[in-house]
């Protein structure tokens, strides 16, 4: 739930629960619904519901649990997802389109093709990842915003 | 501007549920099974044809604000899926065809009888 609501600054935390399919996409939504409501930029918005999406399919596939994070500043929203989990070894090859360590039952319902953090990386204007193997994961999205969110409108 | 309901007409599909937004417009389409994929290439307004039928795929169309989900292969989405689809007011079409014969008429409907 949001935690913080003024006139050009929002942030709110969720948390999510591995292999926790059947939610998948709600985070997202709570999200979208929020910075919409704001008044966020439409592109902006659909940036943001892109790479969110990805971060919580990623802790349910992968992590045991975690939580995504929004701020919403007067120039930029940063989104940040972390989770305690396996980790990842070699971020640079996960970060190659088409690599994936899914599971059959993870990509019968669409999910592991290995685009994920290839889209959260090209929806964000800064990304920054760190991983801990055997710990977890953290993945920091920045998107600059200036002049971009308006103003009253729902 | 094409609505749902002219396209569920001349494909012959069965709506599962959210008949009544089936007056509303469609921008373009996509196919996909890939909810990655959708997710990074659909646009607004778009149909998105799939062969996934469980309920994620109704997530995805909502944060992309698809029009519909047309489900091929006359595949059978679960009760769980069409609760969400409701909830969320997309309409779930399913269509006897295969996803190539789906899209092609779709192509020809959309974009070559409206150009």
């Amino acid at each position: 739930m949001p935690m913080k609501d003024k006139e050009n600054y929002l942030e709110g935390r969720y948390e999510i629960q591995g292999r926790d399919f059947v939610d998948a996409g709600l985070v997202s939504s709570q999200i979208k619904k929020s910075l919409k409501a704001m008044g966020v930029a439409e592109d902006v918005i659909r940036r943001v519901a892109i790479l969110t999406f990805e971060a919580e399919v990623n802790i349910i596939s992968y992590a045991t649990q975690g939580t995504i994070s929004y701020y919403v500043l007067p120039d930029t929203i940063i989104i940040e997802a972390i989770d305690v989990g396996p980790g990842i070894k070699d971020i640079e090859l996960a970060m190659q389109e088409g690599y994936s360590t899914a599971d059959d039952a993870i990509r019968e319902m669409g999910f592991g093709a290995g685009m994920g953090l290839a889209n959260i990386k090209r929806s964000s204007d800064i990304f920054e990842i760190t991983s801990e193997p055997g710990e977890g994961t953290c993945v920091k999205c920045t998107l600059m915003i200036k002049g971009r969110v308006q103003s009253e409108e729902s | 501007m094409i609505t749902l309901e002219n396209i569920s007409e001349r494909l012959s599909l069965k709506c599962k549920c959210c008949w009544e937004n089936l007056s509303r417009e469609v921008s373009g389409g996509y196919a996909g099974d890939l909810l990655s994929d959708v997710m990074a290439n659909s646009t607004v307004g778009n149909v998105w044809v799939t062969r996934q039928v469980h309920q994620n795929i109704v997530a995805v169309a909502s944060l992309k604000e698809h029009a519909a989900i047309i489900v091929v292969q006359g595949a059978t989405p679960g009760k769980d899926t069409l609760e969400k689809a409701a909830k969320e007011g997309i309409p779930i079409l399913v269509a006897d065809m295969n996803e190539f014969e789906v899209v092609g008429r779709l192509y020809q409907l959309l974009h070559l009888e409206q150009a």
